[in-house]
């Protein structure tokens, strides 16, 4: 149970144990399992940061995707409203053109009509002359009568 | 420790008295450093033992240390990282000023090895003695734990005080120190100013004593009792494996102990060291 020297040499190798770990040993382990701590919080709070831009996004989609609906719903009714509008103007513009060609038709009758008349009236001129010739024989001078036919031949 | 019994037969043949080989394995390896001896004497074996137990389990996790990684870890690492962890949230428990700059590394210092030191209680005391003998003659001596030495554990314990001492003055001042030796725990009047100083004193001196004495004690006892299992082997066949079984028995209790030991003296460390932080 003496006290000797051993108590000197046992305090100095235990100076030198500490002084190794705190130089030597600690620091690497703290930098490691603190860098790795560190990490593993950066992890977490990127993932929590991850959930709440999904959350985010999913409430964007669907603000999206009922605007869209909407926005559908509005184009399938004004293309309705504008399809309607075609057909009534396409009708409008087949009745205008219709009434047109009846017009037209009208018109070309009427001309044919007129020009008939007009042949007929210029050949029973010509009959009643020729008619009137074979009755008056020589009495009657074209040249000097013709305007007097003619006269007679618009009165038709 | 079933082969121990062959050291110990062979121990008997010399005839040796029980009280010869208690003796025999008690004894130092030791070596006067100077003329005269008495103060100035070596207990070789205790400080080979004792440097070489730390050079090893520092080295140890010197090496995984220096290649630590921030990534995923290595089984070693892991381990290592397990006894830093556990090391540093007693520390921090009990310490919360900067425990990293000193306090936590030198609690895994005691922690590691005592520990080490305290675990050579398992190495079969006979087979160390053979092994000594073998190479230095049957007379040399060689105690393998040197936690049982009380000379380790004083050196360990003056050194923690002196730390605490330091660390004291240092963070109250030379002033705050002396006066907190007059001044503490029974107030500033000057009438319980001897009190105050004659229990500073008494907590000064006791705190060492039974630092050092109780991981002595118990490593001293440990040994003692493997040694008193060790001798029954000079009964016969009958008393060597009754004595190896229990032995057995006792190397495996010995675990917790040797293991708790080494807890509790880096506990008491901590705690010292944290308390000379603390101002009253």
């Amino acid at each position: 149970m003496n006290i000797n020297f051993t108590l000197i040499a046992q305090a100095i190798a235990f100076a030198v144990l500490i002084w190794f770990t705190v130089k030597f040993v600690w620091p690497p382990l703290l930098k490691a399992i603190e860098a790795r701590q560190k990490e593993i919080a950066d992890g977490l709070a990127a993932a929590a940061d991850g959930r709440s831009a999904l959350e985010v996004a999913a409430k964007k989609s669907e603000v999206t995707l009922t605007e869209a609906k909407q926005k559908a719903s509005e184009i399938i009714a004004q293309a309705e409203k504008r399809g309607t509008q075609i057909i009534e103007e396409a009708k409008g513009n087949a009745k205008v053109e219709g009434d047109r060609i009846i017009a037209g038709a009208k018109a070309e009758i009427d001309q044919e009509v007129n020009r008939a008349k007009e042949g007929l009236r210029a050949q029973v001129a010509t009959l009643a002359i020729a008619g009137a010739e074979k009755i008056l024989r020589k009495e009657i001078d074209a040249k000097a009568h013709s305007e007097l036919l003619a006269k007679l031949a618009a009165e038709l | 420790m079933a082969t121990e019994h062959a050291d110990i037969v062979q121990h008997a043949e010399q005839a040796l008295t029980p009280s010869g080989y208690i003796e025999h394995h008690l004894s130092f390896n030791a070596h006067p450093i100077s003329e005269g001896a008495g103060f100035w004497t070596l207990h070789v074996d205790t400080f080979v033992m004792s440097v070489a137990l730390g050079l090893l389990v520092m080295g140890l996790v010197w090496m995984v240390a220096r290649k630590a990684t921030a990534g995923v870890p290595g089984k070693g690492q892991a381990f290592v990282e397990l006894v830093f962890g556990f090391i540093d949230d007693q520390v921090k428990n009990i310490f919360h000023g900067n425990r990293h700059s000193f306090i936590a590394p030198t609690a895994l210092t005691v922690f590691l090895w005592v520990f080490a030191m305290n675990s050579m209680d398992f190495l079969p005391v006979d087979w160390v003695a053979g092994i000594v003998s073998f190479f230095g003659g049957e007379h040399a001596k060689w105690r393998a734990v040197p936690t049982s030495d009380i000379n380790t554990t004083f050196a360990l314990a003056l050194s923690v005080w002196i730390l605490m001492i330091f660390f004291a003055i240092k963070v109250k001042g030379l002033g705050g120190f002396i006066h907190e030796l007059f001044c503490a725990p029974f107030g500033a009047k000057v009438w319980v100013w001897p009190a105050n100083f004659l229990f500073n004193m008494i907590e000064y001196v006791s705190k060492p004593l039974s630092h050092s004495l109780r991981l002595f004690g118990n490593m001293y006892a440990g040994e003692v009792i493997f040694l008193l299992l060790g001798l029954w082997a000079a009964t016969g066949v009958t008393g060597t494996i009754a004595g190896a079984i229990l032995g057995a028995g006792w190397s495996i209790f010995h675990i917790l102990i040797v293991a708790l030991q080494a807890f509790i003296f880096m506990m008491l460390t901590v705690v010292y060291l944290a308390m000379a932080h603390e101002s009253h």
